[in-house]
């Protein structure tokens, strides 16, 4: 872990956090697994814009949930508004 | 389509909040506002916790814990530290929770206002001690269960007029925000930023193992919380209050009240006495008190 560059000398070691949360994947943390109906999907990104994990990315029309991050919340299943998100149990897949 | 919203993430995936977390929320959406020329102070909170352990951290901003108490004035620290370094442009930002402010920052919360300090306050507000198990705080409401007020009738006090006391220190910016209101909460955050002196944000935030609700219905009960006008959204800019979302026709507390189970020995009679005062507080609102 680096130190603070510009600490006086003789200060104690005062360490920086360097890495990243990202390094831990939350998504066995999921009972029910959201899934989206690509047809009925509109692109509004309500389900990217309320997520609490930040793990709904944006590069296609439609939305790409990362798995090995969500947490199963269902915000996005309860919000979406044509309500093309499905939960459907983990073990059944 | 294009976001309504910055798309820039500055707070990662893989942090280790509850399912359908609304303090997680609300930080995505206060660094998209803010910007990434930020630094954070956290008092002892949930986001102690959901920063991460180091060497690993949540957010792509520097953080620096302090101690319960000490939000607003390790931030004024942080603040005359950057500008002694010649450094006008970092925002400080105290990120703290209802018991960070309501109950145990309020003096060093205080202080920092009465000196106008140029620093942004922000408490994300779950109306109880969520990270220690649900004790109640200062901000939790009459009638809430939670682990200290287990019986009949819950906590027996009102939530604690935390914006009235901030208020009358007449700081030069005051807001309130959810984050079903998403667009809005990015707004003040970035308003909050051109802003200079104290600037408070008190930021509503549904907690799913605290209220007791399926996470599903975060966004649903922040939204149900302001058309209620349990938790009205205004910002106060030099002492002139404006609403920023009308609700002329407000829905029944019992909206909010009921998908709660912390709220479930409520007495109809109770209820009534919840929608009187939120009607009272209304109708001071709309009339800019």
């Amino acid at each position: 872990m680096p130190r603070l560059e510009d600490e006086a000398p003789g200060t104690p070691n005062v360490i920086v956090s360097d890495r990243s949360m990202a390094e831990n994947l939350t998504g066995n943390w999921r009972n029910l697994r959201p899934i989206i109906d690509p047809a009925r999907c509109t692109g509004c990104l309500i389900c990217w814009k309320f997520c609490p994990e930040a793990c709904v990315e944006l590069t296609q029309k439609v939305p790409l949930i990362h798995m090995e991050y969500c947490k199963g919340c269902g915000v996005c299943v309860e919000e979406c508004p044509p309500a093309c998100i499905e939960f459907q149990p983990e073990d059944a897949s | 389509m294009k976001p309504s919203i910055p798309a820039q993430e500055t707070m990662t995936s893989g942090h280790v909040a509850c399912q359908g977390c609304g303090s997680t929320i609300s930080m995505r959406y206060a660094l998209k506002g803010l910007g990434t020329n930020t630094v954070v102070v956290m008092p002892a909170c949930c986001w102690t916790i959901l920063a991460g352990a180091a060497p690993q951290s949540s957010l792509g901003v520097p953080i620096l814990h302090s101690p319960f108490a000490a939000a607003a004035a390790t931030a004024c620290g942080v603040k005359a530290g950057l500008e002694a370094k010649g450094d006008k442009e970092t925002q400080v930002m105290a990120w703290a929770g209802d018991g960070g402010t309501f109950d145990i920052g309020i003096q060093a919360l205080s202080g920092a206002a009465e000196r106008d300090e140029d620093i942004i306050y922000v408490c994300y507000d779950n109306e109880a001690y969520m990270n220690t198990g649900i004790q109640r705080s200062s901000a939790t409401p009459a009638g809430a269960w939670t682990t200290t007020t287990p019986a009949q009738g819950g906590s027996p006090r009102p939530k604690k007029d935390l914006d009235a006391i901030l208020r009358a220190h007449a700081i030069p910016y005051l807001a309130t925000a959810t984050p079903a209101y998403a667009e809005d909460m990015v707004r003040k955050f970035a308003k909050a930023r051109r802003i200079r002196g104290f600037r408070f944000i008190h930021i509503y935030a549904p907690c799913p193992p605290g209220w007791k609700y399926d996470p599903g219905l975060t966004i649903e009960l922040s939204r149900l919380s302001v058309q209620t006008g349990i938790f009205p959204l205004y910002e106060v800019e030099d002492g002139r209050l404006k609403i920023n979302v009308p609700t002329p026709k407000r829905k029944p507390v019992g909206d909010f009240l009921r998908p709660q189970a912390r709220f479930k020995r409520l007495s109809p009679e109770d209820e009534a006495a919840i929608q009187r005062e939120t009607d009272r507080r209304w109708q001071a609102l709309s009339q800019g008190s």
